[in-house]
Formats: C-alpha cells, structure tokens, sequence
C-alpha cells in the first residue's frame, strides 16, 4: 500500500482515529524493505538531533576557557555518548536505510532476500539505540554510579574495567552496542544476499549502479569486521562481570590488545559509513550533469580496493601507542594507499561534470560543497598517516576536525543531497528548493567556521576529551570561533526539518522521474507500490532509462 | 520461458539465497572466532600464575571423533532428504545429534574436572581466561546446531519433513560442517600448539 | 567553583614567571615552534606533507572550481544532452600512477623519520627519567639521581654539539596516559603492563607545558606536565637541592609530628622523616613546584591549605581524601608544608 494512502477497511463512520491505529499497526509489523528503509533514516534522524545537542553542549562549555556550564563528569558524558550516537545510531542506520530502500529497487527485485530479518535488524537497532540512551536516565545501577557511559566512544582498556569504571554506565555502552551490532551483521547478510541472487533480468553485476555496488562491498566490509567489536565487547563483559582477565593489566593481560580488536573494527568501520556517501555522489553527479559517470568500471574497482585496503590499515589510530618502528611504517604506508583509490573517485566525479550541463539544484549543491570539503578531509588524512607528524596531531583537536571533516562534511552533506535527490521517490512530493538553498548554505558556513577554525588548536597543543582548558594556554579565540558556527548549523538542520514536514503536506508533486534520471527506482510510480513494479523492467545497460529514452544513442556498445 | 521453467529458475534462485546467506553469516562468524583465537595465541604463555596448559589439558580424542565424524553423517541426512528418503535423512540427522551430544557431553565433563579439581576458572591466569570463551563459544555454536538438528528430527519423525525442505536442512548441515571446522582450529590451537 | 576558576587565572597568569631562565616561553604548546630535535624533525616532515597536500590541494580544487563555473548550464544550452564521455583508459591511469608515485615518495620520507626518531642511539651523559602516569598526575624519577618528585619535569639544555638529551621511560600505575609536550617531541602512550620510551633534547632553556593526551577518566583535563629546561649549572643545582633530606624547620615540629600522626604518610613520601607511602606524590620538595595537583591551582598557601582541606574544592574527584581536619590542625599541618621547600 502507498506511504499516503491510508488504510481504511472499516466504515467511514469510524473515522481517522481507526485509520490512524491501523497505519501504525502497519508500520510496526512491517517487512517491506522501503518503509523499514524509511523508518532507518527516520530513526537516525532523531537520534541526530540528540546528539546534536550533546555536541552543541560541548561546544558551549568549551568557547570559553574555565567554564562551568557543565560539571567534568558530565562533558565526559556528553563526549561519549555524542560519538557513540552518532557512529552507532545515525551513521550506520541513515546509510544501511538508504541501502534497504534502493537496492531491490535499483537491481529490479521486488523485496530484499530476507524480510523478516530485515525487519529484526532494524528492532534489535530501535532496543539498542533505546538502551543505550536508557543509561542516561534511569542507569542508577551498582553502587548508584550508573549514568550515561563515559568512557568514549571508544572506551579503550583498562579504563573501562571494573576498578576504573565501577557501577554500569559501561555496561550500557558495551551491552547496546553489541544488540545494534546483530543487527547490522543481518542486514549485511540480507544485502549480500539479495545483490548476489535477486538481481532482476538483464542486470548483471556490471551492469548494477554503483550505489549498489557500493552497499555490497559495504555489507562485506561488515561481514568482517563487526564480530571483532563484537568478540571485544564480549571479553570486556566477561572481564567486568566474571573475573575474566583479557584486558587487565594488573593480571598480565593488554591493554593494547583492545585497541588493536577496537580499531579493526572501527577503521573499516568509517569506511563503511562513508562508501556509501560516495555512493549517493556516483548516483547524483551525472544526472545534474547530464552525463554518464565517468570511468565506471574504475569507479567500482576503487570501491572495491577501499574495502580490502582498509582492513590493513587500523593502527594508524595506534601511532603513539609505541608498536614500534617496523609496525609504524606498515600502517603508515597502507593508510596513504588507500589515499589512491580514493583521490581516483574525486577525480572520476570531476570528469563527470567536466563538460556537462550542471544544473545547480539543492542536491548537486551539497555535492559540490562535498567535492571541497572532502578533499579537504582526504588530504588532512594524509597528514595524519605520516606517523611522526601523527604523533603531534593524534589526540588532539586536529584530528577531532579531521574526522568531522569526513562525517561531517562529506557523509552528511551526501546524506542530505541524497535526501534531496530521493525524497521525492520515497514520498511522491519535491522537497522545497528555497528551503533547500537556505539549508545549504547556512550549513555550508556553519560548518566551515567551526571546522576549520578546529584545527588550529590542535596544533597549538590542544588535546581531545577535555571539559576546560586554562587561558593564555592561547587556544580561546579559536574555541570561540569554533563554537560560533554551530548556531548556524543548528538553524540549517531546523530549516531541512521543517522543509520535510512542509513538503510532506504541500510539496509539488513529483511523479515518476522528476530529475530525468536513468536508474530503475525511477521507473516506477513515486512512492512505488508495495510490490516495487507491476513488470520487472528488462536491463539493457548501466542506464536502463537512458536506453528508454535515447533508443539512436544506447549506452550497451560503449560500455 | 514456460512456466515450469521460469518455477524452476526461481526456486534454483531461492535456495541460492538461503546458501549466499549462511555464508554471510559463516563469514562474520569465523571474524568471531578468529578474534578469540587471536586472543588465545596472543596469551600463550603469558600467565602470571599456573595450572598451566601442558599440566591440566588431555587431548579429547573421544570428542573429537565424534563430532569430526557426525559431519559425514549431516551430509548423508542432507542428501537423503531431496532424494525422497525422509527416514533415513531423519535417521542420519538424528546419529549427527546423538554424536553431537557425546561432544557436549565430553566437554562438560573436562571442563568439570578443569574447575574442581585443577582449580581453573576463568579468572585464574590469562590460560583460563582465555580457554573458557574459546572453547565455549564453540560449545554454545554445538548447541545452537542441537537445537537445529533436533528440529529436523523431530519434524521427520512427526512426518512433517518433506523433500522439497531439502534445501533448509542443506544450510543446517552446511552450518553443522562450519561448527566442525572450528573445532579442527580450537583443537589445534588449544591442545597441539598451546600445550 | 567560583574559587576555582579564580585560581585557575592566576595559576596561568603567573605561568610565564615560571622557571630559572624563561626565554618569553608562553604556554602555548605549538608544535610548530619545537626546542627539540624529535620536534624539530616533526616540523620537518610537516612542512614537507603540507608542501604537498598543499599543492594537491591547489591542484584540485582549482579544477573542481573551474569545471562547476564553466560548466554551468546556460539559458542557451536547449534541451539536448551534452556528449556522453564513458571514460579514457590513459587518464585514468595518469591520475592512478601520478598519485602513487606521490605516496610511495611520501612513504620513503615517512619511513626515515620514524626510524630516525625512534631509534635514536642514547649517548653517554643523558638523563634518565622514569615517569609513571596515575589518575590524574606524574611521578617523575630521577634513578641514578636519587631524586623523586611530580608534576614538574626539569631537564638540562643540550647542546646540539654535545648533546646531553633526557631519555624518559613511560610506565602507567592505572590507566593509559599520554606524555606530549608538543615543543619537545611527539606523543607517547603511557600504557599500564607496557613499558615506552621517548627522548627530548631541548636547546633553548624555558618553561614548556605539555599535559595528559589520553583520556583517563574524569579529570583527564586537569593533568598538566610542565618541563623547565635548565641551563646546565642551573640544573646541577636543581638536582642537588632535590636530591637532600626535607627541611626540618624547628618552627615546624608541630605540624611535622601531625603529619606522621596522620594518614597521610600513607600514601605520601617527605624523605628524612617515617612517611614512605608510595600512592601519592611525593612532598619531600612540595614547595619547589609551581602548582599543585598537576596544575589545577597554584602552589600557594592558601591553595595548598584548601586542597588538604578537601581535594575536591580544586579538583573534584580527586583520588587524595578529604582530611577532614579542625581549623587548627589544618593551619598547623599547612605551616608545616610550606616548609618543605
């Protein structure tokens, strides 16, 4: 059933209020892949507002030094929980709900592989997120010590052992993290799945859009490296709660061996976050440039390589942990190749727009400004994989910019075209082009004031995780400034959420294809009907609407 | 296409993505594992304190061949099914379970011997710390494939397992093979290299 | 706390006072303006990346500027399509082999600085400094010197004809720490159960803040280390004047014998008299530092009377108990620590 439609099986006599149970009835028992796509982002969107405001509660504590707007113990709350949300709430949710609409839709299947699991994945995330921020509130625990963890995002060893951390504020960190971890590995599973078997007739794997492309190295990437985290979570809960020595140094255990499991993790980790950034790019740049993507073939080849390369490359977070010189110079050289591949992308995206047509709308706007910031992001990147320059700037709020730079600046901003971009598919309404502008560039100078300001008290010697900071330490006039873009940002993200609900109600409708565009999801009505297509479209090419639409110049014979 | 044809493509297609699904999930698990086996090689003989390895650990030849050898057993009960021999599939399916269970059997009982006579625990030294997860992790995946196994027997002797369900017991004997071959890496691993 | 943030001015007010020869030294950790080889070789490579990055950075976003100007559609461009371009195997190899020469010539650079900077020979004549990191303050070990103090690391200049460098062994009695005085060298993790090493050499004497670079719980932010590089006479007398018994002021005795009375000799050193606990700082020289509970207040009477008092006024959470003591004691107690010199 349609998204707008409600479900009325009753007399009228009974009225919206019956409508309105049933249509939630609806949504909760659910198994199609586009509303529990819709109902990811929707949940990574609120969890986004909330750690927004546990960013901005930092930033307000920290714009002026020996503040006390928050006590210690509490910005060391705010930092934990902020990163932790963020990576484990919004990232990976916003992404993988993108993954779960577009896929079947884009390869000409009529449902992911597995629905029900699909369906798990997504509660088992809900219950984690839930518990997670449960912590805050009624996380008294053992010894009333509970509360929101505060340990970071993190959380390395032995600081989150039970004689450093007593009471269950870790436990909630470590216990969440692990249920929403499940979760993820399904959907990963689902996704393999379906873009191995279910792919509709014509498409073959190299005839798939590069999202898609994109969503299967992504879900093997996690196929890997989610059950390390989750291997580590559960030896940190054996150590808490049985006694059990793993990381605990008293006893002869490592703590360097957490990181190392941690950051096997967590590096592929922001890999997974952000190939499918670029993965929305890949979609969006050739269809507001009029022009195919350039060097397809390459395109997925260097997906491909980022997913393997960023398996070798995690203790560039381990620099100064002292693994020695002959470990230093591995990582170091892993961590600038996978600069290579990645420089590639950038330069096929600008090849793609070379000679188009650019048609400024909101999307390619926050792709343009993406293109900036990014490679900004990419090349800071490069700084920090030269270990003795990284043993300056680790821990210290250049690298706090740095990673901002690539979560903030490239996968947000691609979050939000892709939310321009196919809003009106999932929704059958365009978002506001007004709105949009003022979105994004109220997000644009925002964003740049704080962020690049940030980096200059990193290398005036301003570590990470600290709640104040002395004055004439010479770091004021750049935490101030700092904290002076985020207001902007703020009343950025408040215009896009008042340009959805507006547009939900009174936007222009869109009908089937509203860009002109050339993939499958666009050959069907907006919003798609439950069963995404009355006939499966027959692939011919990588731009099957292309094909549709230009029969003189079809793309098969250049490909 | 006829129609039988395009049936046939489609349930070809079906039981392609129950088989790239399990190995998903085969894949994350051997990530599990293979981080306690790092965990497990990194602590060699880094305990501060004893019951060391080479003093408490017997090699469990009888458990070994058990649960190595159910493995042919799954198979026979996975080929059986499709075949129409739904008695001995179940008949198969339930030696695989019995053999199993031997396994389970014999685990509990070292780790009993392990605990209250040796006096081993998992907060013993990093040996105990690191053998009770190991070993256990595998154990709980032998249960889990119990449960499964169990489920097809019963349902095999209830009459309610059909040839056309040839394909589901097909991923629980794919996953019981799975189970095997970590056991062939903790066994090496705990009882021939950390001995 | 109002009190505290009072203080915590006045501490950084007087910070450029600090020291025997402060070469107009402020506290502002920049790493680009190092004293020390390790650093100096970091400001290297730094200039040499930047260099680089920098003219990628050029490079790319010039053309990323030019293409969205020049490329935008116009009112005249009608409704057909632009060509189609599919790709072009010999670019797409120039801009994979061009950025790959550029990472393997960074990596050959990368690699000598780091086996340079790690692998540094120590020469005859260096000082040895074991530091130990514990929540939230640095034990600081002098071993061939006898000398024990917190907080406070002094260090002789070294003369890059003659290097007499300081080589610190890290080690953790908790958490990880992390040691980073930007103008002296790059971080180093102290790791509990890990033993790491770094070496400074710093030629131009002064007073250099560096603080705790790893967060090790709630008052992570309140773990400064301050290095006071010492012209070489000056530092012999330092470390003689460390090295001696404490002071045993007759004016004192009350507030000495209280002291032993109470639980602090416990956890706290003052060597010459019974106290020989090991969980605290050492007191033997208390007076000679420039601040207390590594930095969140100025070592002065009234801040040191306060922090016996109750630790937490100036730094809540503080593992060192409040004392609980009368007005008197606390008065006669605090007229025997400012003794300690």
């Amino acid at each position: 059933m349609s998204v707008l439609a409600p479900t009325t099986t009753s007399p009228e006599a009974a009225g919206n209020r019956r409508a309105l149970v049933e249509q939630l009835h609806d949504w909760v028992v659910t198994v199609d892949h586009k509303r529990l796509g819709i109902m990811y982002v929707v949940t990574g969107l609120v969890f986004f507002v909330i750690a927004g405001a546990e960013a901005t509660a930092m930033r307000v504590q920290l714009a002026w030094p020996g503040l006390h707007v928050v006590a210690p113990e509490t910005f060391n709350r705010l930092f934990t929980m902020h990163g932790t949300t963020m990576i484990f709430l919004v990232g990976i949710p916003i992404v993988f709900g993108f993954g779960n609409y577009l896929v079947p839709l884009m390869i000409g299947a009529r449902d992911l592989a597995f629905p029900r699991l699909n369906a798990f994945g997504f509660w088992v995330l809900l219950f984690g997120g839930l518990l997670l921020h449960f912590s805050v509130v009624g996380g008294d625990g053992l010894y009333g010590a509970g509360s929101a963890p505060a340990v970071g995002w993190f959380a390395y060893a032995p600081l989150t052992g039970r004689a450093f951390t007593p009471g269950n504020a870790t436990d909630y960190w470590n216990l969440a993290i692990l249920v929403t971890g499940v979760g993820t590995i399904a959907t990963a599973v689902n996704l393999v799945a379906t873009t191995l078997t279910m792919r509709g007739p014509g498409m073959t794997l190299g005839r798939m859009p590069i999202f898609v492309w994109v969503m299967l190295t992504v879900s093997g990437m996690t196929l890997v490296i989610l059950s390390p985290l989750s291997a580590a979570q559960i030896m940190l809960a054996l150590d808490r709660y049985l006694g059990a020595h793993f990381f605990d140094t008293q006893a002869g255990g490592s703590a360097v061996m957490w990181q190392h499991f941690f950051w096997f993790f967590g590096h592929p980790e922001v890999y997974i976050l952000m190939l499918p950034g670029f993965g929305f790019v890949s979609e969006i740049i050739p269809v507001f440039s009029r022009k195919v993507i350039f060097g397809y073939a390459t395109i997925v080849a260097a997906t491909v390589s980022i997913g393997l390369v960023s398996l070798s490359v995690w203790a560039h977070h381990m620099f100064a942990v002292g693994m020695g010189a002959p470990l230093n110079s591995f990582f170091a050289l892993s961590t600038m190749l996978i600069s290579v591949p990645t420089g590639i992308k950038i330069f096929n995206w600008l090849a793609t727009m070379y000679g188009g047509r650019l048609q400024f709308k909101t999307p390619l706007l926050f792709c343009c400004a993406f293109l900036f910031q990014f490679l900004c992001a990419g090349l800071t990147g490069v700084m920090l994989a030269v270990a003795p320059f990284d043993w300056q700037l680790t821990d210290s709020y250049f690298v706090v910019a740095h990673f901002h730079f690539v979560l903030v600046g490239s996968l947000l901003f691609t979050i939000f075209a892709a939310m321009y971009y196919w809003f009106p598919k999932v929704t059958g309404r365009m978002l506001s082009e007004r709105l949009g502008r003022w979105h994004f560039w109220l997000l644009v100078i925002g964003f740049n004031l704080t962020f690049i300001t940030m980096h200059v008290p990193g290398i005036l010697g301003m570590p990470r995780r600290i709640y104040t900071y002395q004055a004439d330490r010479g770091w004021e006039i750049w935490n101030l400034v700092t904290t002076l873009g985020v207001p902007l940002q703020l009343i950025a993200v408040l215009i896009f959420v008042v340009n959805v609900v507006l547009s939900l109600r009174r936007g222009t409708l869109a009908g089937d294809d509203p860009w002109d565009a050339w993939t499958l999801e666009w050959a069907t009505t907006s919003p798609p009907p439950s069963y995404n297509f009355d006939a499966i479209p027959v692939t011919t090419s990588r731009r099957p609407l292309w094909d549709l639409k230009h029969p003189d110049d079809l793309d098969g014979p250049h490909e | 296409m006829t129609s039988l044809a395009v049936a046939e493509q489609e349930a070809e297609t079906r039981a392609w993505r129950g088989r790239v699904g399990l190995i998903g999930l085969i894949m994350a698990e051997i990530s599990l594992f293979g981080v306690f086996v790092v965990a497990y090689l990194f602590y060699m003989g880094k305990s501060l304190n004893g019951p060391y390895p080479k003093d408490v650990l017997d090699l469990p030849v009888l458990a070994t061949v058990c649960l190595l050898s159910s493995s042919i057993f799954v198979a026979l009960g996975a080929r059986a099914l499709p075949r129409g021999d739904v008695r001995w599939a179940g008949i198969w399916l339930f030696v695989t379970a019995l053999l199993g269970t031997i396994f389970l059997a014999s685990t509990a009982k070292e780790w009993y011997r392990l605990i209250y006579r040796e006096g081993l625990t998992i907060g013993t030294n990093l040996f105990g710390t690191t053998y009770y997860p190991l070993v256990g992790l595998h154990a709980t995946h032998v249960i889990i494939g119990l449960c499964m196994l169990g489920l097809c027997c019963v349902f095999a002797w209830w009459g309610a397992l059909r040839p056309v369900h040839g394909e589901r017991v097909e991923l629980v004997s794919w996953y019981w093979h799975f189970v095997d071959a970590v056991w062939v890496v903790v066994f090496t691993v705990v009882y021939v290299i950390g001995r | 706390m109002r009190r505290r943030g009072v203080l915590i001015c006045a501490f950084v007010a007087g910070l450029p006072a600090l020291g025997a020869a402060a070469d107009g030294q402020g506290p502002t950790p920049n790493m680009f303006a190092p004293v020390s080889t390790p650093a100096y070789a970091i400001r290297e490579i730094a200039f040499f990346v930047l260099g680089i990055t920098g003219a990628i950075f050029v490079v790319v976003a010039g053309l990323t500027l030019y293409t969205i100007i020049r490329f935008r559609r116009r009112a005249g461009d009608g409704p057909s399509e632009p060509p189609q371009v599919y790709g072009s195997r010999q670019i797409e190899l120039a801009w994979t082999v061009v950025p790959f020469l550029i990472v393997l010539v960074l990596f050959l650079v990368t690699a000598r600085y780091i086996w340079g900077i790690e692998r540094y020979q120590q020469p005859p004549g260096a000082v040895e400094v074991t530091i130990v990191g514990n929540q939230w303050w640095w034990e600081i070990r002098y071993p061939k010197l006898g000398v024990v103090t917190a907080n406070e690391l002094h260090v002789p200049v070294s003369d890059p004809a003659r290097p007499t460098p300081t080589f610190i062994t890290l080690e953790s009695a908790d958490v990880i720490h992390s040691f980073w005085v930007p103008q002296l060298a790059g971080k180093m993790d102290v790791i509990p159960n890990k033993t790491n090493h770094v070496w400074v050499d710093p030629t131009t004497p002064g007073t250099y803040v560096g603080q705790c670079a790893e967060y090790c719980g709630l008052q992570h932010a309140l773990m400064l280390l301050i290095v006071v590089v010492h012209p070489r006479e000056d530092f012999e007398r330092w470390v003689a004047a460390q090295q001696a018994v404490a002071r045993d002021d007759p004016a004192a005795r009350r507030g000495r014998e209280l002291f032993a009375s109470l639980a602090c000799i416990n956890c706290h050193t003052v060597r010459g008299t019974p106290a020989n606990g090991v969980f605290g700082p050492d007191l033997t020289h208390l007076m000679s530092r420039w601040t207390i509970g590594a930095g969140a207040a100025r070592n002065t009477p009234e801040n040191l009377r306060a922090w016996v008092d109750d630790p937490g006024t100036l730094k809540s959470g503080a593992l060192m108990p409040a004392m609980k003591l009368s007005r008197r004691d606390l008065d006669t107690l605090t007229a025997y620590l400012v003794t300690l010199r």
